[in-house]
């Protein structure tokens, strides 16, 4: 078959174009050997571009296409698509990738980054040239999903997910399921409380009976691909049996040890044996190994003295799930930004500055203080300051904003006021107000009509140390007024440090078990910002929640129900195309070795005794090719990645190019 | 053509393991990671479904050194092909030094998909040793 190919070069707007040559580009293209056609175009993956190739492939009788643009992971489908709609085998149809593997990462030097593309489309042309038609074979789709972090993100998805009767892990790393959400006293811009609104989706999650809950548990391994997932997931003992537990809360009553609690930041103590908050879920508790008298040395076992189920367990050992799963959904959420590094602020050295997720604490109902605005010793602050961005913004930690921290810095000057009177002096220290939801604005003008003194400037220094009388036992807050252009002293008794929304520390183990990206802020990349915001690169996974970027609850719970959606549609569909280009044997030339038996993870390979020839089950080949680059006599080989395809596409890369000839 | 520069400019071939080393490729474009453009990537389904001759192939047809990036060891996505590679490289290695020829213009390196960043350093970094170590000869001393 003589092969008639056709080029399809993408401006991307200028994302390519702004950076190389794409009109040399088209022009060398059209040069090469077997292509027909060389085309241009704004945006190959609209439908005008789309339609180009269509048209090209019925008028000019292609049978070969290759579209120079973005990685495949984005629109290599796309492209397919288009083909197999116009008639030709989508497996006829690669790509180039000049915008990720070029004109993104040559920005600056034109001239190369156009030789390199050149290089690039060459080099493709000649995949192409080797491709043959495949037959598109399918798989079916386990129904079961995966949920990785049981947050309002993972709380809300699963939700969705077995609403619509299909099974759902959700594996949350700490005791209780809940997340940061869990930890809030009211939320913006309703300041409705939002242990009102969470707890009964916790509570819905424990009716739910597709919902298997696993708490106090971590994924360890994952392996296969969208649709038929294989995970680990690894139980921590609790040391308490949970079949047998009531939840009657004698143990940690009872349990002579304190540590600062975690989820109270550190501001109220719990016992060795606790369950994170009142409120949690499951209402088991879990004993603190590393803290517990019996784990130390032996010398204590009250709890177990106490229980009236007799659920204490001291030997309990880790246990492993394995679960098949279609659909993974991470939604591990976020850390917050620890301020003392910026030691001008003076968090962890003076008493009253603090930030914003303790205040979150004492805001709390359920928190150590019971719902009050307390100052250390006891007694309700007079006047605030809020320190707008810390860590977010800032050159030094994270460049971008935290998308959170205006509006709940204002929902805490409204809940100072209503707390602790109108006559509670409460100072913003801002950057710039940024109030883009709905009902934001409107949020902003209330906190505004109440009297809060907004200053524009980020907070130089807090000191204790008093210039005046009026100072006097006042932690001072130092700021230059921006629109006044003059530094000022403000004098208040508690400072609310506005922190700024991090990535999680454990994100990238999290990263490497589902072989995620990262962007430059380091929280989990999405498929495509504007539209796959909720995809990630690897098919059948999705990150929703913080995990994948700062946001409130309201676009946390958006995304969440959109990856839902996914899941439920990948389900409903019911069978995933499987990898086309397994291995194939020339049996000409096989010898029989069975080098290829041996080397393959799977077993797909056999040496038929009788003939003396491997033969490949494909069904079960993965195309992972490492038959391929053992067999000595080179009869196995890849689908559409054989051998005269690499040697080709060697050659071609090796061609002279850009100034980078010698 | 672009005018000739003064130094000399290697010419590298990079095989990309799909799922690991070609995505972090991806990921450093995304995030506009600046390096030069000295690597032609190549992408494959596994490294280890790089056979030593293709190395080899390069190298006789005129790269200054080959790159292989697969995933970290125990996270290869058809489970042990790092592994594989991994000897096959170690065993190439071996060859060249017992023929005399440079074994350091091979990098096996291993790069998740999320080291955008390490993936762009990797880059500068095999390009600047390639720089120092100069043509290699191969090409133009032996014939296939
Ligand atoms: C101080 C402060 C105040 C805020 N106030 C408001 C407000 O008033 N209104 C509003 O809309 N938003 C507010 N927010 C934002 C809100 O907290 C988030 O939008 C929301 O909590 C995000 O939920 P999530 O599920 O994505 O993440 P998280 O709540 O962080 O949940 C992630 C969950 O995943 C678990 N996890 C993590 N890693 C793993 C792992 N490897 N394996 C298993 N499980 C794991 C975690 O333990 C956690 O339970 C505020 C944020 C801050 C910092
Ligand atoms: S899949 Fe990356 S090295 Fe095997």
């Amino acid at each position: 078959m003589k092969r008639k190919i056709g080029v399809y070069i993408c401006h991307c707007g200028s994302n390519i174009a702004g950076y190389l040559d794409v009109k040399k580009t088209t022009a060398y293209a059209a040069t090469l050997p077997y292509v027909v056609v060389a085309r241009d175009y704004q945006f190959m993956c609209s439908d005008p571009g789309q339609d180009m190739i269509k048209n090209d492939i019925k008028e000019l009788g292609l049978n070969g296409v290759l579209v120079c643009s973005c990685s495949p992971t984005l629109h290599l489908r796309t492209f397919r698509e288009a083909c197999a709609e116009a008639g030709l085998n989508p497996h006829l149809c690669e790509m180039a990738t000049i915008r990720e593997l070029c004109s993104w990462v040559h920005s600056h030097e034109r001239e190369n980054a156009t030789e390199k593309a050149m290089a690039l489309i060459a080099a493709g042309v000649r995949r192409v040239l080797y491709r043959n038609p495949l037959e598109t074979k399918w798989a079916p789709v386990t129904p079961n999903t995966l949920i990785v972090g049981a947050g309002i993100a993972g709380i809300q998805t699963a939700l969705e997910i077995a609403g619509a009767g299909n099974k759902v892990y959700l594996v949350e790393k700490e005791p209780s399921i809940g997340g940061r959400m869990a930890q809030l006293g009211k939320t913006f811009p309703s300041l409705d409380s939002t242990s009102d609104m969470l707890i009964p989706q916790m509570e819905a999650v424990q009716a739910n009976k597709n919902i298997e809950l696993l708490t106090n548990s971590e994924i360890t391994e994952v392996s296969g691909y969208i649709g038929n997932f294989k995970v680990t997931i690894k139980k921590k003992p609790r040391s308490v049996d949970e079949a047998k537990c009531n939840g009657c809360g004698e143990c940690w009553a009872k349990c002579p040890v304190e540590v600062p609690s975690e989820f109270d930041r550190g501001m109220s103590k719990r016992k060795a044996i606790y369950i994170p908050f009142a409120k949690a879920i499951p209402k088991i508790p879990v004993i603190d190994r590393k803290t517990c008298k019996f784990f130390l040395d032996g010398s204590c076992h009250v709890c177990a003295d106490v229980c009236p189920t007799k659920a204490i367990d001291f030997k309990q050992a880790e246990e492993t799930v394995k679960a098949e799963i279609g659909a993974c959904i991470v939604s591990t959420g976020y850390d917050t930004f620890d301020p003392t590094p910026i030691t001008q602020l003076g968090y962890g050295k003076l008493e009253n500055v603090v930030t914003s997720p303790e205040f979150e604490r004492m805001l709390s109902p359920d928190g150590p203080t019971g719902g009050n605005i307390v100052l250390k010793n006891g007694t309700a602050p007079k006047a605030v300051a809020i320190a707008h961005c810390v860590g977010s913004r800032d050159q030094n930690y994270f460049q971008y904003c935290s998308r959170v921290c205006c509006m709940y810095s204002l929902k805490y000057s409204r809940l100072l006021k209503k707390l602790l009177g109108h006559d509670t002096n409460v100072y913003q220290m801002y950057i710039d107000m940024r109030c883009f939801g709905k009902g934001h604005e409107e949020f902003y003008k209330s906190a505004s009509d109440e009297g809060v003194n907004f200053i524009r400037g980020k907070i130089g220094q807090v000191t204790n140390i008093p210039q005046s009388d009026e100072e006097k036992g006042k932690l001072i807050v130092v700021c230059e007024d921006t629109l006044l252009g003059t530094m000022i002293r403000v004098p208040v008794d508690m400072v609310v440090l506005s922190v700024a929304m991090k990535p999680r520390t454990d994100m990238e183990e999290v990263a490497r078990t589902f072989l995620l990206g990262r962007s430059a802020d380091g929280f989990f990349l999405e498929r495509h910002p504007k539209l796959d915001p909720v995809g990630t690169m690897l098919d059948g996974v999705f990150a929703v929640g913080c995990c994948q970027g700062p946001k409130d609850i309201s676009d946390t719970v958006a995304q969440a129900t959109g990856a839902a959606a996914r899941a439920l549609a990948l389900i409903s569909k019911g069978k995933v195309e499987m990898e086309a280009a397994t291995a194939s044997v020339d049996e000409e030339v096989c010898a029989g070795c069975g080098y290829c038996e041996a080397i393959c993870q799977y077993s797909a390979v056999e040496v038929d005794p009788k003939r003396k020839v491997a033969v490949v089950n494909e069904a079960v080949c993965k195309g992972c090719g490492a038959c391929a680059a053992t067999c000595p006599s080179k009869a196995m080989q890849l689908k559409n990645f054989g051998q005269k395809q690499l040697i080709d596409v060697i050659d071609e890369a090796t061609k002279e190019y850009a100034g980078l000839a010698r | 053509m672009a005018e000739k520069k003064e130094q000399f400019e290697p010419k590298i071939i990079g095989f990309l393991c799909n799922w690991c080393t070609a995505s972090a490729a991806d990921l450093a474009g995304t995030t506009r990671a600046q390096y030069p453009p000295n690597m032609h990537p190549i992408r494959v389904m596994c490294s280890g479904t790089v056979d030593p001759m293709y190395v080899l192939k390069a190298l006789l047809s005129g790269a200054d050194s080959v790159m292989i990036g697969g995933c970290h060891p125990g996270d290869c996505h058809y489970v042990s092909g790092n592994y594989k590679a991994r000897r096959k490289i170690a065993m190439l290695k071996q060859i060249f030094k017992s023929l005399g020829l440079d074994e350091n213009r091979i990098w096996l390196r291993w790069i998740s998909a999320s080291e955008g960043p390490e993936f762009a350093r990797f880059i500068r970094q095999i390009t600047e040793e390639t720089r120092k170590q100069g043509p290699s000869p191969m090409a133009s001393d032996w014939t296939v």
